[in-house]
C-alpha cells in the first residue's frame, strides 16, 4: 500500500536528476588503458612467437645464394619451393637419399596405432576405475600415477631389453607398445576423472535397465565422452608425433620417424648447410601436429561448450 | 501379501554404520515413503533393495524371492533418480527402451510398451526429443515413464521431485499419486520433505542414524511420535517443546516448569507407565487456541513476542513461563506484538517425553 503511494512521486517531479543522468550501456573507448595493455600484449607476444615462424618460412623459399646474402627478415627475391622437394624426396641421410617421405610414413604407422590402441585401452581403463569399483581399485590407479611421475630415461635400458627378449626391438610395433605404455598414466587419469564427473546416477540408471559393462560403455559413456577423447587425441598425436628419444632408441635407420630423420639432415656435419632444406623439413615435419591443433581444437572448444550449456 | 521384505539388513563402509540391522515389510501395493534427514541412510537403503549397493549383512526379499545377491535388473524394480539420469545422447523414445532393447523385448512389443507408459505420463508428443529439449517436470517425467515401460513389480523413487521447484512439485506429487492409484504397485520412496511423506504414503519410516525411528501411519506419526526426533522432524512448523519434571500429585501426574503447572489428567499416557522426573512436553503450535475462551483443560495470559505471517496462517510467537513457545492462527484473527492474549489447550493432544531417553511416555 505505502509503496505504491511513493512510487508515481518520486517518477515525476521530485527527483529530475534520475531521469536525465547516464542510461543505457556504459561507454567504452577504444582506446582505454584497458585496451592498450590487453592488445599491446598479445600483439608482443605473437611476434615474439610468428617471427621464427616466418623466418623459417622466408628462408626455406629462398634459394642459397640469396641465404648467403644475410638479410634474414627480408621476403624471397626469386621464390622457389625447390628446397621444399628436396626436403621431401630427396634429402639425404646417411644412405637413403629419399628424403623425409621415409620418415612421414614410419611416423604414421607409429602415431596411428600408438594413439588409436592406447586411448581405446585408457579409455575403458578409466572407465572401470571410476564407474566400477573393483577390489584393488585404489593401488591399481595409484600404481598408475606413480607411473606418470617416472622419469622415461631411467626405463630406456629396461626396455631395450624387454624389448630384445620379445623379439620386436628395432621393429615399428616395439615402439607403438613403448608409446603405448608410456601414455597409459596420464591418459587413463584423463579418462578416469571425465568419467567420474558424469552424474553416478546415470551409472546405477544404466544398470537397473539391465545394461552390462561393455553396454553402459559403449551406449551410455562413450557417446557422453567425445570431448575427452579429442583431448586424448591432441595429447597422443602431438607427443608420439614429436617424439624423439624413443624414436631414436628403439628403431633401425631404416624405420627412423620423421623426428630422428629431420635431426640426420639438419645435423649433418659434412657437405653445404642448406639453411632452406632445412627450414623446410623443419616446417614439414611440424605441420601434422599444427594440423591436428587447427582441426580438433576448434571442435575440442565446441565440445566443451556443447556439455556447459546441457543443464 | 508380502511385497518387500527387509530382513536385518546392515551397511558398513569400513567402520561406519549406515544402516543398522533394519527390517521393514512392504506389503503389495503399498505406498511407503523413507523419510529423514540427510545423512540418515534412506537413499542407501533405497539402493540396497535396487540391487546398486551390495549389504554387509541381512537378506532382501522381493515377492517372496531371495535377490539378495541379484543384479538389479533381476530384480523387477524401476528406479526414479533425483536427478532424471536419463542418457543425454538418446531421444525420449530412446531412454524409455533402452533397458527393454537390452532385455531383448521383441520390437513391437517394445512400441507398445513405450506408447502405453508415454500415454499414462501424457508425453507422447515429446517422444523424439532428446532430454536436453525438455523441462524439469517433463524430464522427470520421461524418469518415471522409463520405470513403468519395464513392468515391474516395485517402483523406487530417489528424491525424484527435490530438484523441480516448489509449483511443478507439488504438481508431479499429485501425479505420482494418482499413478499410484491407477497402477496399483508397490512403491518405495524416498525423500526429505514431510508434506511429500505426509501426502503420499500409505506408511512412512522415519529414519535417523541408519535406524528406523517409526514406522506407522502418517496421521500415527504426527499425533503420536514415538520420541523426540520423530516429534520434532515432522509438523511444520515445528513442535513446541517446553523442558520441565513431571510430578505427581494427589494422584494426579503434573508437568512443571519454572512459572508453569500443566494438569495432565487428560493425557494419553503409554501402557508401560511413568515414574516422576525431567521430561519434554510437546504441543504442537496448531493445537493451541488463541483468544478462543477458558474452555481449556489448561490456559494462560501471555504476550505476543513476533508474528509470523506465512499466507493463510501466521505463527505467533510468545513465552510460556520463561519458555518459547508458538501458536498457529489463521491470519485474519492474527494479534499485533506486545498484544496481551490467552492462550489455551487440552494436554490430550500433548506429546511428552523422557528427556534423557526421548521416548514417548
Amino acid at each position: 500500500m505505502t509503496d505504491a503511494a511513493i512510487l508515481p512521486a518520486a517518477g515525476t517531479s521530485s527527483r529530475p536528476a534520475a531521469l536525465s543522468g547516464p542510461q543505457g550501456p556504459r561507454p567504452r573507448r577504444a582506446l582505454s588503458v584497458r585496451n592498450v595493455v590487453i592488445y599491446g600484449t598479445l600483439t608482443v607476444v605473437a611476434v615474439y612467437y610468428l617471427l621464427p615462424l616466418y623466418v623459417m618460412v622466408v628462408t626455406s623459399l629462398k634459394g642459397l645464394p640469396e641465404i648467403r646474402m644475410g638479410n634474414i627478415f627480408s621476403p624471397p627475391v626469386e621464390i622457389t619451393f625447390e628446397p621444399w622437394v628436396k626436403a621431401w624426396a630427396t634429402a639425404c641421410t646417411g644412405l637413403n637419399c629419399d628424403g623425409l617421405s621415409r620418415g612421414f610414413w614410419n611416423s604414421v604407422r607409429i602415431t596411428v596405432p600408438s594413439v588409436v590402441f592406447s586411448i581405446v585401452v585408457a579409455s575403458v581403463n578409466g572407465y572401470a576405475l571410476a564407474n566400477w569399483r573393483f577390489r584393488g581399485a585404489e593401488l591399481f590407479f595409484t600404481i598408475l600415477i606413480v607411473g606418470a611421475f617416472i622419469p622415461y630415461q631411467v626405463m630406456l635400458y629396461p626396455i631395450v631389453i624387454i624389448l630384445r627378449e620379445i623379439g620386436l626391438y628395432g621393429s615399428l610395433w616395439g615402439l607403438v607398445i613403448v608409446h603405448s605404455i608410456f601414455g597409459m598414466p596420464i591418459l587413463t587419469l584423463l579418462f578416469r576423472n571425465y568419467f567420474a564427473s558424469v552424474p553416478e546416477e546415470l551409472f546405477k540408471a544404466a544398470r537397473v535397465d539391465g545394461a552390462g559393462f561393455w553396454q553402459i560403455y559403449f551406449k551410455i559413456m562413450l557417446p557422453m565422452a567425445l570431448p575427452i577423447f579429442v583431448v586424448a587425441i591432441i595429447l597422443q598425436v602431438t607427443g608420439i608425433w614429436n617424439d624423439f628419444l624413443f624414436g631414436v632408441v628403439y628403431t633401425r635407420p631404416d624405420t627412423y620417424p620423421m623426428t630422428v630423420q629431420l635431426n640426420n639432415i639438419v645435423n649433418s656435419v659434412q657437405g653445404v648447410k642448406e639453411y632452406n632444406v632445412n627450414m623446410a623439413a623443419t616446417i614439414l615435419t611440424g605441420l601434422v601436429p599444427l594440423i591436428v591443433y587447427f582441426i580438433s581444437g576448434k571442435l575440442f572448444v565446441r565440445g566443451i561448450a556443447a556439455g556447459a550449456v546441457k543443464g | 501379501m508380502t511385497s518387500v521384505l527387509v530382513k536385518d539388513v546392515s551397511l558398513n563402509y569400513g567402520a561406519v554404520e549406515v544402516l543398522k540391522n533394519l527390517n521393514i515389510d512392504v506389503a503389495e501395493g503399498e505406498f511407503i515413503v523413507l523419510l529423514g534427514p540427510s545423512g540418515c541412510g534412506k537413499s542407501t537403503l533405497l539402493n540396497c533393495i535396487a540391487g546398486l549397493l551390495d549389504v554387509s549383512s541381512g537378506q532382501i526379499f522381493i515377492k517372496d524371492r531371495n535377490v539378495t545377491w541379484e543384479e538389479p535388473k533381476d530384480r523387477g524394480i524401476g528406479m526414479v533418480f533425483q536427478s532424471y539420469a536419463l542418457y543425454p545422447q538418446m531421444s525420449v523414445e530412446g531412454n524409455l527402451s533402452f533397458g527393454l532393447r537390452n532385455a531383448g523385448v521383441p520390437k513391437d512389443e517394445i512400441a507398445r510398451r513405450v506408447a502405453r507408459a508415454a500415454s499414462i505420463l501424457q508425453i507422447e508428443p515429446l517422444l523424439k526429443r532428446r532430454p536436453a529439449a525438455l523441462s524439469g517436470g517433463q524430464r522427470q517425467r520421461v524418469a518415471i515413464g522409463r520405470a513403468l515401460v519395464r513392468d515391474v513389480d516395485v517402483f523406487l523413487f530417489d528424491e525424484p521431485l527435490s530438484n523441480l521447484d516448489a509449483k511443478l512439485r507439488s504438481e508431479l506429487r499429485v501425479e505420482i499419486k494418482r499413478l499410484h492409484q491407477t497402477l496399483g504397485n508397490t512403491m518405495i520412496y524416498v525423500t526429505h520433505d514431510q508434506i511429500e511423506a505426509m501426502t503420499l504414503a500409505d506408511r512412512i519410516a522415519v529414519m535417523k542414524g541408519g535406524l528406523i525411528q517409526q514406522l506407522d501411519r502418517p496421521q500415527a506419526i504426527y499425533s503420536r511420535p514415538i520420541n523426540r526426533f520423530v516429534a520434532g522432524f515432522i509438523g511444520s512448523p515445528g513442535m513446541n517443546f517446553l523442558e520441565g519434571r513431571l510430578e505427581l500429585r494427589d494422584g494426579v501426574p503434573h508437568f512443571a516448569a519454572d512459572g508453569l503447572d500443566i494438569p495432565l489428567s487428560t493425557y494419553p499416557f503409554d501402557a508401560k507407565g511413568f515414574a516422576p522426573g525431567p521430561v519434554s512436553f510437546g504441543m504442537r503450535p496448531e493445537h493451541v487456541g488463541l483468544n478462543t475462551g477458558s474452555g481449556w483443560p489448561f490456559s494462560r495470559q501471555v504476550e505476543v513476542e513476533v508474528v509470523e505471517p506465512m499466507g493463510s496462517d501466521t505463527l505467533v510467537w510468545t513465552r510460556l513461563g520463561d519458555q518459547n513457545f508458538t501458536v498457529r492462527v489463521s491470519s485474519e484473527r492474527a494479534p499485533s506484538i506486545g498484544e496481551a492474549v490467552s492462550i489455551g489447550f487440552d494436554p490430550l493432544r500433548a506429546s511428552l517425553f523422557d528427556s534423557l531417553s526421548g521416548v514417548r511416555l
